[in-house]
């Protein structure tokens, strides 16, 4: 009895984790509608934030089906510190905002959002293998979306790394190292990690992390970069609700709809 | 009281002419969304597949099905769901859906990709294999942009789903 309800425990806060993360990243991706370097690219990244919004959407209802409540509520009204996102994926995109004055930082965004979606590539591929079926099932259908939105990624940091344009080798480089320090909160998996792998939910956070390690090294190489990656979790674990201001003001924006009529039918 | 028999023919006939929102020259069963009919008394069940879980035209779908559905006056209640699983891939677009696809201006997508994930179609309009990659992403979650240098035209694409990748 008590080891079931310690399997239930572990099965929400792991699908809490990764519907948080792409819910805050698809909300950081889409505040570049309109603002991305051009048109094509409005199109591709708009595509790709809601596809994820999709996946986010798809891992909230699995909860809801256990009874966590339904999915607009989960996504909209839940305070920071019940949050289980990656510090990393919910910093601003830069500053300004993006109804005014945004100064963005496309390299951030490249960076940030290639390096997040090959680890998800790589949770989403263990995943196969959960015991929990339906969160099983749902990984082979979002793997197969995820090939676009990975392919799409890896090219623009190719690109631009290998573009031998100092401006934009110099500014990936930064993206890079402000990236690094606090992507190690993308493998964690919080306080229950022990159990999510015992139950066979999911591998352990030095196994993905080493198999993302593996997929990026040879990309590194290819645009010269010495592939000596250190990943920390400088700012905390989001994964225990620890998170930062940038969060709280996401929070706010992306529920001002939903908090101004709860009962409203959308 | 009588009831009038449903039965599943009936049920498929009229999901012929429930058509894609976006896309109003293919149904939904030749696009292959849907995986299975049952009708018990006058309750229909209607078992779907998702294209892409981010399609914001599921739920407008599912609308439509029901209405279609609930102009026999035998269907009492119609449940839709999508389903977990199978994943929907593009091979399930029928040889019908295809030509609808081309009829709107849009490619049916390839049955395979080359190594290196790249994948290749033809212009819808002129056939012309002359054809260049503009987005990979375009409208919907499903298509692609891409130019043909025959005709000068611009064209869409679906995405091809293969399991595999």
């Amino acid at each position: 009895m008590r080891n079931e309800s310690l399997k239930d425990i572990a099965i929400k806060e792991l699908l809490l984790q990764l519907a948080d993360d792409d819910f805050i990243h698809s909300y950081r991706g889409a505040e570049w509608l309109g603002l991305a370097p051009h048109i094509e690219e409005d199109v591709a990244s708009a595509s790709i934030s809601q596809d994820t919004m999709g996946h986010a959407a798809i891992y909230y209802k699995l909860l809801d089906e256990l009874g966590e409540g339904d999915a607009d509520k989960l996504a909209h009204d839940r305070p920071a510190k019940e949050r289980r996102n990656a510090i990393i994926l919910e910093l601003v995109n830069g500053p300004g905002h993006y109804m005014k004055d945004p100064d963005y930082d496309w390299a951030f965004a490249v960076v940030r959002n290639y390096f997040y979606t090959q680890a998800k590539a790589i949770k989403v591929q263990s995943l196969h293998s959960c015991s929990y079926e339906p969160l099983a099932e749902v990984a082979q259908k979002v793997q197969m979306e995820l090939y676009y939105h990975l392919m799409h990624w890896k090219t623009w940091f190719v690109q631009l790394l290998g573009s031998g344009h100092l401006e934009a080798v110099s500014r990936m480089k930064a993206a890079i190292g402000k990236t690094m320090p606090d992507f190690a909160g993308v493998f964690s998996l919080g306080q229950y990690g022990e159990e999510m792998v015992e139950l066979g939910l999911i591998e352990g956070e030095a196994v993905l992390q080493k198999k993302w390690i593996e997929a990026i090294t040879p990309i590194f190489e290819s645009v010269g970069l010495a592939a000596t990656i250190q990943i920390g979790m400088a700012r905390g674990d989001g994964r225990n609700g620890q998170h930062t201001e940038d969060l709280e003001k996401a929070l706010k924006t992306l529920s001002e709809v939903y908090a101004s009529d709860k009962a409203a039918s959308w | 009281m009588a009831t009038v028999q449903l039965n599943t023919e009936e049920i498929y006939r009229l999901l012929e002419d429930v058509k894609d929102p976006e896309i109003d020259t293919v149904s939904i069963l030749d696009l292959g969304m849907v995986q299975d009919v049952t009708v018990s008394g006058q309750d229909v069940s209607v078992k779907m597949l998702p294209t892409f879980l981010g399609c914001p035209a599921l739920s407008i779908i599912q609308k439509n099905v029901e209405t279609a559905l609930k102009q026999l006056p035998a269907v009492k209640n119609v449940c839709v769901e999508f389903l977990r699983s199978p994943s929907w891939t593009s091979d399930r677009i029928t040889e019908k859906g295809k030509a609808g696809l081309k009829v709107f201006g849009i490619s049916p997508p390839p049955r395979q990709m080359k190594s290196d994930g790249s994948w290749h179609v033809d212009c819808p309009y002129c056939e012309s294999t002359y054809v260049t990659m503009e987005n990979i992403f375009g409208p919907t979650a499903c298509r692609s942009i891409l130019y043909c240098k025959a005709c000068k035209n611009p064209f869409e694409a679906m995405k091809p789903m293969i399991k595999i990748i």
